[in-house]
């Protein structure tokens, strides 16, 4: 099984940067318009990384010392933006912060004139919006983290707030602020339907989004290819750092244990800051959601008919990526369990490699290795199933893995013991501890392939499309209302495919 | 003398009860099951726990309402009493000082602690570079330099080997337990009762008994007691 593994993840991951690697080759002038997109992927993924650590930390302090009413509401809406599709996020901003949205017309009224988002703050916004609830879960498990002990010595040893932070908070920082920014950078590196809907033009033009207009516009593979290869540099050296300072699998959990913390007082002016930085924290991330919601809600039954076909074809794209990232990150789990192998060891590393790579590279490489021999639009709907699978697959791995090595550790013995081995360990064992986190996987990976628009981008043509593509459309022809429906029903879809695969693995739990 | 009045402490549907005196220059240990209240005692000495009545009075005053640095209280959890980034010289410091730059006079009681805990030079060692009981020494030197008449013990030595943690009880016992000080310490074992306890209470279904002499108690134990150890 491990080497069959081995060869269909050579395929999906390795395979398509071989190709663009190749191709790149062909073309050796760098137009200007190139390293204007470098330039502004950098610029933008540094700036989004610093304003979301800056924005995340005071929110996570607040939820780490305070308990109150909401709280774990809250934790748990943290965790929202992994299944929050992009295009949806950036269709909400718009209704607040856009040219026709709430904030600027309550502005207009008295007076002021809310400048462009578009450009380099609307990338930086979405970013933020998406990223901030992430980071603050992040920073949250540091405080956990922190042994409750520490918090009673300083109480008990009269620190005063600045010496909590000095002596407690600010080392937990030191190790944790780095690796959320670095991950948020990341994430931003690749950023594509961001940079699509609140970006574009020369001046705010990702990696991605060139290599998407390179496709799209001029259909010049050699420059995609060659946008590519620098993609793959950027993201390549960003994980491998990233690698070493980032605990990956905290990204999926968060404790939502409240701490106890009797060095800080329980009223006065503390508690007022922490009030107000959550109640705005709320405001500024709800806000945007509840719009689409109050807006959209009463254009749902006019929504045109391609819509309906168009949800279909994202239900079918994103059981099938479930599926197949569940699978996958089970046999890389289940082949690496089972001793140090070189299958085993080979796999893990294929299957955290997708972190380095972007979807549009992904894409751009199986493009090119499909197009001599099949039209790349008949495919498009399984490659973009196969691209989110391969892009969930290290979130999948993993959640996976800690499950299966507890297990292991725990009832390896006595599973030996009463022979339980092969399919049947598989089934009594493994299956049932590991059922959450499948189920947690598998609608994370539906999440993310209903809601996404990058690889669909690169090989839809007019005849098959997705509901985030529909979503595009509509807004691209300024038809904002049937948009905001369309963001809606994109939303709960969503929502949906998550809560059925999460509730399947919690069920008997 | 410390004084429980008829304290009691809600957690829930469980709770603590205790009308109980102690004299300072003794030490006295708590024994009693798992949840039967011990931690819960040791939270509303040292202030983490509110009272939901009662008083705690330590020569005649009330200090209940006192946050925890007020008390004249110390504290040795079973687990993480030192920060792991700060060297042992800052570890011993933070009970008289918070300054990152510890004054002379700071220093020297420091070391004057560090020495009869047995740890003369390690001042500028991290707690990850030190063995089992050389932190719980540590512990010891800071309480040692903060130096409150009522010491906790919440089992900080549990973790150590018999022999270690004999040596550690009959250094705590020497160092810490003065006339004017009382030392209470948590316990599952009845041979650290009998070294260096003079005095032992039970704690049993959330109630504090009174306190028995702790050779007497073990030589004839009440039946709670025998079915705590299994006799």
């Amino acid at each position: 099984m491990g080497w069959g593994l081995v060869l269909a993840l050579t395929l999906i991951v390795i395979a398509p940067v071989i190709v663009v690697a190749w191709q790149a080759g062909v073309s050796t002038d760098i137009r200007p318009e190139d390293i204007a997109a470098i330039r502004f992927t950098v610029t933008q993924a540094i700036l989004s990384a610093l304003v979301s650590v800056i924005v995340a930390l005071p929110i996570a302090r607040a939820l780490a010392r305070r308990q109150f009413w909401g709280r774990n509401a809250i934790i748990t809406l943290l965790g929202a933006p992994f299944i929050l599709p992009v295009i949806v996020a950036v269709i909400a901003l718009l209704t607040i912060f856009g040219q026709g949205g709430i904030l600027a017309r309550y502005l207009a009224e008295i007076g002021f004139n809310l400048p462009s988002i578009y450009g380099l703050s609307g990338v930086v916004l979405a970013h933020v919006f998406l990223n901030v609830p992430l980071v603050t879960r992040y920073l949250l498990q540091g405080w956990n983290d922190i042994p409750a002990e520490h918090f009673r010595l300083a109480a008990s040893l009269g620190f005063s707030a600045r010496d909590t932070f000095r002596l407690l908070e600010l080392p937990m920082l030191r190790a944790t602020l780095p690796a959320a920014a670095l991950a948020v950078f990341l994430i931003c590196t690749t950023s594509f339907a961001v940079a699509l809907t609140m970006g574009g033009g020369p001046r705010a033009t990702t990696i991605e989004l060139a290599i998407f207009q390179a496709f799209r516009f001029d259909f010049d593979l050699a420059r995609a290819s060659q946008l590519a290869l620098f993609q793959l540099l950027l993201t390549g050296v960003t994980a491998l750092v990233a690698f070493r300072v980032l605990r990956l699998a905290s990204f999926g959990g968060g404790s939502g244990r409240p701490l106890s913390r009797p060095d800080i007082p329980k009223s006065g002016g503390l508690v007022v800051l922490d009030a107000t930085v959550v109640a705005v924290a709320v405001v500024f991330f709800m806000a945007p959601l509840l719009s689409i919601v109050v807006r959209g809600a009463p254009h749902l039954p006019d929504l045109p008919s391609s819509i309906w076909l168009a949800s279909l074809n994202s239900l079918l794209v994103a059981l099938a990526a479930a599926l197949m990232a569940v699978l996958g990150a089970l046999g890389v789990v289940l082949a690496a369990a089972y001793g140090a192998t070189v299958a085993g060891t080979t796999l893990r590393i294929l299957a955290y490699l997708p972190l380095a790579l972007s979807p549009l590279v992904l894409g751009t490489g199986l493009f090119l290795a499909i197009n001599p021999y099949i039209d790349p639009r008949d495919v498009a709907l399984p490659v973009a199933a196969t691209v989110n699978a391969a892009v969930t697959l290290p979130f999948a791995v993993g959640i996976l893995h800690p499950v299966l090595l507890r297990t292991e550790s725990q009832y390896a013995n006595l599973a030996d013991s009463v022979g339980l081995t092969g399919w049947s360990r598989f089934r009594d064992l493994y299956f049932p501890a590991s059922r959450p986190a499948l189920g947690f996987s598998a609608g994370l990976a539906a999440a993310l392939s209903i809601g996404d628009l990058s690889v669909i981008a690169l090989f839809t043509g007019a005849d098959v499309t997705t509901l985030p593509m529909q979503v595009y459309r509509l807004m691209g022809a300024y038809r904002m209302e049937d948009a905001v429906a369309a963001s809606l029903w994109l939303l709960l879809l969503s929502l949906f495919v998550f809560w059925v695969f999460d509730w399947w693995g919690r069920r008997d739990a | 003398m410390l004084e429980l009045q008829e304290v009691s402490v809600e957690h829930g549907s469980f709770k603590l009860r205790a009308d109980v005196r102690i004299a300072p220059g003794n030490v006295t240990a708590f024994v009693g099951e798992s949840g039967a209240g011990k931690s819960t005692l040791f939270g509303a000495l040292s202030g983490f726990e509110n009272l939901a009545s009662g008083q705690i009075l330590w020569s005649g005053t009330d200090i209940a309402p006192l946050p925890p640095a007020q008390r004249p209280v110390s504290i040795l959890f079973q687990d993480n009493n030192l920060f792991p980034h700060l060297t042992v010289e800052r570890n011993v410091a933070l009970g008289l000082t918070t300054r990152a730059r510890p004054g002379h006079e700071t220093l020297d009681r420091v070391h004057e602690a560090l020495e009869q805990v047995g740890l003369a030079g390690f001042g500028a060692r991290k707690p990850g570079a030190l063995s089992g009981g050389q932190r719980s020494r540590v512990s010891l030197a800071r309480a040692l330099v903060r130096s409150r008449p009522i010491v906790l013990l919440d089992e900080p030595f549990a973790a150590l080997g018999p022999a270690l943690k004999a040596e550690m009880l009959d250094l705590t016992a020497t160092t810490l337990a003065r006339p004017d000080t009382v030392v209470l310490m948590i316990t599952h074992d009845p041979q650290d009762a009998l070294r260096i306890a003079d005095q032992t209470m039970i704690v049993s279904d959330g109630l504090v008994q009174m306190p028995r002499d702790t050779a007497d108690l073990f030589a004839s134990p009440p039946p709670d007691l025998q079915k705590y150890f299994g006799k």
